[in-house]
C-alpha cells in the first residue's frame, strides 16, 4: 500500500501517523512536504494534525491554499482515500472537501483527554473494521457545526463518521467533549473516500498509548 | 564610591536606571579605561544584572555536586547532558520567568516555555517533554484566578502549537505569592552522544550567522526587570515582557534539527535573556576569540532601530551561531525552505573583544574578559535564622471520627485537589511517547524508537523551605528522586530553579545558603548531581518576599519500559503495604494548614540513609515484578496518598489497621515513604525481602469495594471522593 502524508509548516502529528502507519499498514508513507505541487499514485494521503501556520488567521485556512492542496482535491475526486485527524480535518474543511465547520470547543478551551467515538456508518473503507472506540482528542477547534440542511443532506447518505458517546455506546451530552453538534466527531464527503476526524487514532496504536483502538481505522484500509 | 563624590560625565541616574550601582559602574570604567557609551552601558547592564550574572549566588551554586558517571555536561552551557545508554543522551533544563509572568500572565509563561525549548534544541536534542512548576497567591486573591488562567492558556498555547507535550509540573498556592508568582518550565530533550552541539566559538573569520525572526522592540530590558524588585507601579514594566510566537519556534527548531544532521554548525547559542548581547558574548567567552558585528545587517522587524535597541532587544526565536564558511549556502537553503531568516552578522576575530559596527561607525568595543570574567561577584551577608520549633502532637488533640470529613476537606483543597483541569488543557500526548500522563508521581515518556523510558518529576515545598531552609532543600531534591523511584525509574540527575527574594537583605540569602547546603547534602548522598539550572532573585513586592523556593526537576531513566510504575490501583484482592518509618509527624502538614490553619509545628526532617535504602528497596521490588503499584507519600501524608491511588484506579480498599494516634498517621508527613500495592501470592515474598534490607513495611489494608473504609472509624464512597477532588478547579 503506497501512502502519503503531507507536511504544512507547523505540522506536529506528522511523525505520530507516519509511525502508526508503518506500525499498522506495514510501510512507510512518503512525507510530502506543502510546498510540492504533485503526488502520484496513491492508496492513502494522510494530512496530520499540529498547527498548520500556527492555526493563524484560523485553523487550516491557510494551509488549505497550500500548493499541494490542488493535488491532494484532485486525488480525493478520483477517489483515493484522503483522512484528516484534527488540524488535518479543519484543513480538509477549509478546502471544501468536506461539509460543515470547526468551531471553538464550547468549554473555550483546550481539551486534551481520552474520549469514546462510535461508528455511524461502517460500511466504509475506514470504519469496516471499527466498534465503539476509546482515543485522544487534542484541540481547541473540534466543535463539529453544520446548519439543519446540511445536517440533513449528511444524515441522509451517511456521511456522519463517528459520534461522541460513552462507555455503553450511548450518544448523550455528557460524553460530547466540544459541544459538536450531534456529538458529530468525523464525517466523510459524499462518496466516503475522504474522512476527516478530531480524534486520533494514531495516539491509541500500540498498547504503551494505554489504549489501541485507533489501529482499526488503519487496519479498516488495509482489508 | 559614595554619591557625593560623583565624578563622571554619566548621570548618576541613567547608571541606576540601568540596574547597575555606582561602584559597579566605576569598575566598567577602570575596565575600559573610560566612560563608556549609551550602548556599552546597555550592555553591562544586560550582562551585570543578577538573572545573566548570578552575582550574588554563583559562589554558592559552585557548593553543589555537578558531577557523576552519567553526566556529559554540567551547569554552564545551554542545558545540562547526561548519558542514558546506547549512545542516546538526555538533554534538560528549567527555568524561570517569573516577573514577566505576573505582568502578563499568558505571553510571561508562553516565552517561558520558548525559551527553555530553545535553550534544549540549541544543544542538538530534539525536546521530547515539558513540565513545569507553578506557584500562585492565595486562591481568592483579587488577582489569583486571571493569573492562573493566563499562564495556564500560555504554556499549553506555546507547548501545544510547537508539538511538546507538556507531561506534568506542580501547581501550588500560598499568599506569600500574591505580588510575585513563579512560573518555571522544564524541557527535557533526546540527541545523540556524539552529536551535542556547543556554544564556544572558534575559528578566526568564520561567519557568524543571526537566524530565526527578526528584532523588534520587544522585551527591551527584560533581564534587568527580572532583576530588581515590583512595587505599586510595576504594570508600567509590562512592556519589557516578550511576546511569543511558537509557530516561528516549530520552525525554527526543525531548520536548526536539519542543519545539524551536516556537518556545518561550530557553535549555537540561543538568544534569550539580553539576546544579541548574551548570546554573542557568551558564545566569544567561551571560545575564547572575538567577535566583530554590523549591526546594520540584524534583520529588524521596525524601522530605525538603534544599536542600543539592537542589542538589548529579547525579541524571541532567535539563534546565533558560527558555522563553516563553505556550508553557508546549504545552511541558507535550509533556513530558506523553513522562511526564515538567515543572515551573515559578523565574524569571529582573534581581537578577544566584542566589537559593533553599525552604518559605518563603531557603536561599542569592549574587551570580553571585562564583561564576562570581571563581571561583579558578590558573597552577600547573610544570616540563618533559627529553624521553627518542633511541636509534639498528640492522639488527645485530635477527634478521630473526623478523619473522613477531614479527608474530604484535605483533597478538595486547593493545594492537594485535582490538577486535571490544568493538565487537559496541555496536549501531553503529542509525539506518541507519553507512556504516564500528567497525575501519576512523575511522567514517564518513551524514547522514541526504543523501549526505555525518561521518568520526569518537579518538586519543592516551600513551606518546609521557609521554616527550615536547610531541610527544605533537602527535600525539594528528595521528593523528585522518590517520585522517579515510584514510577519504577532510577534517578540520575537535576536541574534547579532557585526562586528567592531579595539577596540583599540577610536573612533571604541565609535562605538561599541553607537551601543549597541541604540540596547539595542530598545530591551527594543520592548521587542525583545538578547539571543546570537557573537563579531568580529579587521576587519580591513591596519589600515582601516570597517563601524560598527552590523547585527541583528530576530525571531518572527506565531501561525497559516494563517495569514502569502508576499510582493507579489495578486489582481487587490485591494488598495495599506501607513501606518506611511513621512517626507522626505533622508540623507545617497539610492537614495544619488546611483543617486548623496553622504553620508551625516544624519541617520534617529527613534521613538520606533510609531515603536510600527505601527508594533501593522499591527498585529492587520493581525489577524482581513484585509490585502493582506504587506512590510516594508526601503532600497530605498517608490518607491524601491512598485516596489519590483509589481514585487513580477507580478502586475501593478495606483499611485495616490499629493506631494510637489515627491523626497523626494518616495525615503526617514523615519522609522516606512509599505505598506499594502487592498481589496475595507474592506479598509474603515482599515482606520477607523488606526484612531482609532492614525496612519497614506494615499492611494497610486489602483493594476492592467502592469506598474507602476505615475499621472502627467507617467509610466515605468513591464516588463522593471523586467529586470532591475535581470540584474546585472545574468551578474555578
Amino acid at each position: 500500500m503506497k501512502t502519503h502524508v503531507i507536511v504544512f509548516p507547523g505540522s506536529n502529528c506528522d511523525r505520530d501517523v507516519a509511525v502508526a502507519i508503518q506500525n499498522i499498514i506495514g510501510s512507510s508513507p512518503e512525507m510530502v512536504w506543502h510546498k510540492d505541487t504533485t503526488i502520484n499514485q496513491s492508496d492513502l494521503i494522510v494530512v496530520p494534525g499540529g498547527f498548520s501556520y500556527g492555526d493563524y488567521l484560523r485553523c487550516g485556512a491557510m494551509a488549505s491554499t497550500s500548493p499541494i492542496m490542488k493535488s491532494v482535491i484532485e486525488n480525493a475526486n478520483k477517489g483515493v482515500p484522503v483522512m484528516g485527524i484534527c488540524n488535518g480535518f479543519q484543513i480538509l474543511i477549509e478546502s471544501g472537501l468536506l461539509q460543515g465547520a470547526l468551531m471553538r470547543n464550547s468549554s473555550l478551551s483546550f481539551i486534551c483527554r481520552d474520549i469514546i467515538i462510535k461508528p455511524a456508518n461502517t460500511k466504509t473503507i475506514f470504519t469496516n473494521k471499527s466498534t465503539i472506540s476509546k482515543m485522544p482528542i487534542a484541540h481547541n477547534e473540534g466543535n463539529y457545526f453544520a446548519n439543519s440542511n446540511q445536517i440533513k443532506e449528511i444524515e441522509d447518505n451517511d456521511q456522519i463518521a463517528f459520534q461522541y458517546c460513552d462507555e455503553n455506546g450511548d450518544i448523550n451530552a455528557y460524553s460530547n467533549p466540544n459541544g459538536s453538534i450531534n456529538n458529530i466527531a468525523g464525517v466523510f464527503n459524499k462518496s466516503k473516500n475522504v474522512l476527516g476526524m478530531m480524534p486520533h487514532p494514531e495516539r491509541a496504536a500500540e498498547s504503551i498509548h494505554g489504549c489501541d483502538d485507533g489501529r482499526n481505522i488503519f487496519e479498516s484500509l488495509l482489508s | 564610591m559614595t554619591s557625593s563624590n560623583w565624578h563622571f560625565d554619566t548621570e548618576k541616574s541613567l547608571v541606576e536606571s540601568h540596574g547597575l550601582k555606582l561602584d559597579e559602574f566605576e569598575k566598567i570604567v577602570e575596565g575600559l579605561g573610560r566612560e563608556p557609551n549609551l550602548t556599552e552601558l546597555g550592555i553591562f547592564s544586560a550582562m551585570w544584572n543578577e538573572h545573566c550574572s548570578y552575582k550574588s549566588s554563583k559562589y554558592w551554586l559552585k557548593k553543589l555536586p555537578t558531577s557523576g558517571k552519567r553526566v556529559i555536561q554540567g551547569p554552564g552551557e545551554n542545558a545540562g547532558v547526561i548519558d542514558i545508554d546506547d549512545g542516546d543522551v538526555a538533554v534538560f533544563k528549567m527555568e524561570s520567568h517569573n516577573h514577566p509572568s505576573f505582568l502578563e500572565p499568558y505571553q510571561g509563561a508562553a516565552t517561558g516555555v520558548g525559551g527553555i525549548l530553545r535553550d534544549v534544541f540549541t544543544m542538538g536534542a530534539r525536546p521530547v517533554a515539558n513540565m513545569n512548576a507553578l506557584r500562585f497567591g492565595d486562591p481568592n486573591h483579587p488577582k489569583t484566578k486571571h493569573l492562573v488562567s493566563g499562564v495556564v492558556g500560555g504554556i499549553g498555547g506555546y507547548g501545544n502549537c510547537i508539538g511538546i507535550p507538556t507531561v506534568g509540573g506542580e501547581v501550588n498556592f500560598h499568599p506569600s505569592y500574591n505580588g510575585n508568582i513563579l512560573v518555571n518550565a522544564m524541557t527535557v530533550g533526546i540527541a545523540k552522544k556524539d552529536k551535542i552541539f556547543y556554544s564556544a566559538a572558534a575559528g578566526i573569520g568564520n561567519p557568524v550567522v543571526y537566524v530565526g525572526s527578526k528584532t523588534g522592540r520587544d522585551g527591551i530590558h527584560g533581564a534587568t526587570m527580572a532583576s530588581a524588585e515590583f512595587d505599586d507601579d510595576s504594570e508600567e514594566k509590562k512592556p519589557t515582557v516578550q511576546v511569543g510566537d511558537p509557530f516561528t519556534e516549530k520552525l525554527l527548531l526543525e531548520a536548526c534539527l536539519e542543519l545539524m544532521k551536516e556537518d556545518a554548525i561550530i557553535a549555537i547559542q540561543d538568544m534569550g535573556a539580553a539576546g544579541l548581547t548574551s548570546s554573542s558574548i557568551e558564545m566569544a567567552s567561551k571560545g575564547n576569540v572575538g567577535i566583530d558585528i554590523n549591526l546594520s545587517k540584524v534583520p529588524m522587524r521596525a524601522a530605525n532601530m538603534t544599536a542600543y535597541e539592537l542589542m538589548l532587544s529579547e525579541s524571541q526565536e532567535r539563534m546565533l551561531m558560527v558555522i563553516q564558511p563553505k556550508k553557508e549556502e546549504l545552511a541558507r537553503s535550509i533556513f530558506k525552505k523553513w522562511d526564515l531568516e538567515f543572515e551573515v552578522i559578523g565574524e569571529v576575530t582573534d581581537t578577544k573583544k566584542l566589537i559593533l559596527h553599525m552604518d559605518g561607525e563603531e557603536q561599542a568595543s569592549i574587551p570580553i574578559n571585562i564583561l564576562v570574567e570581571d563581571a561583579p561577584e558578590y558573597q552577600r551577608d547573610y544570616i540563618v535564622n533559627d529553624p521553627s520549633p518542633l511541636i509534639s502532637f498528640e492522639s488527645k488533640d485530635f477527634e478521630d471520627k473526623d478523619i473522613l470529613s477531614d479527608l474530604l476537606k484535605m483533597i478538595s483543597h486547593p493545594n492537594l485537589c485535582s490538577r486535571q483541569w490544568i493538565w487537559e488543557q496541555y496536549d501531553h500526548m503529542v509525539m506518541a511517547d507519553t507512556v504516564v500522563r500528567p497525575g501519576s508521581d512523575a511522567a514517564v515518556v518513551r524514547v522514541h524508537g526504543t523501549n526505555k523510558g525518561i521518568a520526569i518529576s518537579t518538586d519543592c515545598s516551600p513551606t518546609y523551605c521557609r521554616h527550615n531552609s536547610y531541610e527544605g532543600g533537602k527535600h525539594a531534591v528528595v521528593e523528585t528522586w522518590r517520585n522517579i523511584v515510584a514510577s519504577g525509574a532510577e534517578p540520575i540527575a537535576i536541574t534547579d530553579c532557585m526562586n528567592f527574594g531579595n539577596p540583599e537583605k540577610p536573612e533571604i540569602m541565609g535562605q538561599f545558603v541553607e537551601c543549597i547546603r541541604g540540596m547539595g547534602e542530598a545530591c551527594s548522598k543520592l548521587n542525583y548531581p545538578v547539571i543546570s539550572g537557573n537563579v531568580s532573585l529579587y521576587n519580591e513586592t513591596n519589600g515582601e518576599g516570597i517563601y524560598p523556593t527552590p523547585a527541583i526537576g528530576g530525571v531518572g531513566l527506565i531501561r525497559d519500559l516494563s517495569n514502569t510504575m502508576t499510582i493507579d490501583l489495578k486489582n481487587e484482592g490485591n494488598v495495599l503495604c506501607l513501606i518506611g518509618e511513621s512517626n507522626n509527624h505533622l508540623g507545617n502538614s497539610h492537614y495544619l494548614s488546611i483543617i486548623q490553619s496553622r504553620e508551625d509545628g516544624g519541617t520534617p526532617s529527613i534521613n538520606l540513609d533510609d531515603e536510600l535504602k527505601n527508594g533501593k528497596f522499591i527498585l529492587d521490588c520493581v525489577a524482581k515484578k513484585l509490585l502493582k503499584s506504587v506512590h510516594d507519600v508526601s503532600e497530605g501524608g498517608v490518607l491524601v496518598a491512598i485516596a489519590e491511588m483509589c481514585i487513580s484506579g477507580k478502586q475501593g480498599i478495606k483499611i485495616d489497621i490499629t493506631k494510637d494516634f489515627l491523626h497523626g498517621f494518616f495525615f503526617g508527613e514523615d519522609q522516606a515513604r512509599y505505598l506499594v500495592e502487592v498481589s496475595q501470592n507474592k506479598l509474603e515474598q515482599l515482606e520477607v525481602d523488606a526484612s531482609k534490607s532492614a525496612v519497614k513495611i506494615e499492611r494497610i489494608g486489602e483493594i476492592g469495594g467502592t469506598s474507602i473504609s476505615i475499621n472502627s472509624i467507617g467509610e466515605v464512597e468513591l464516588s463522593s471522593l471523586i467529586d470532591h477532588h475535581t470540584k474546585w478547579f472545574n468551578e474555578f
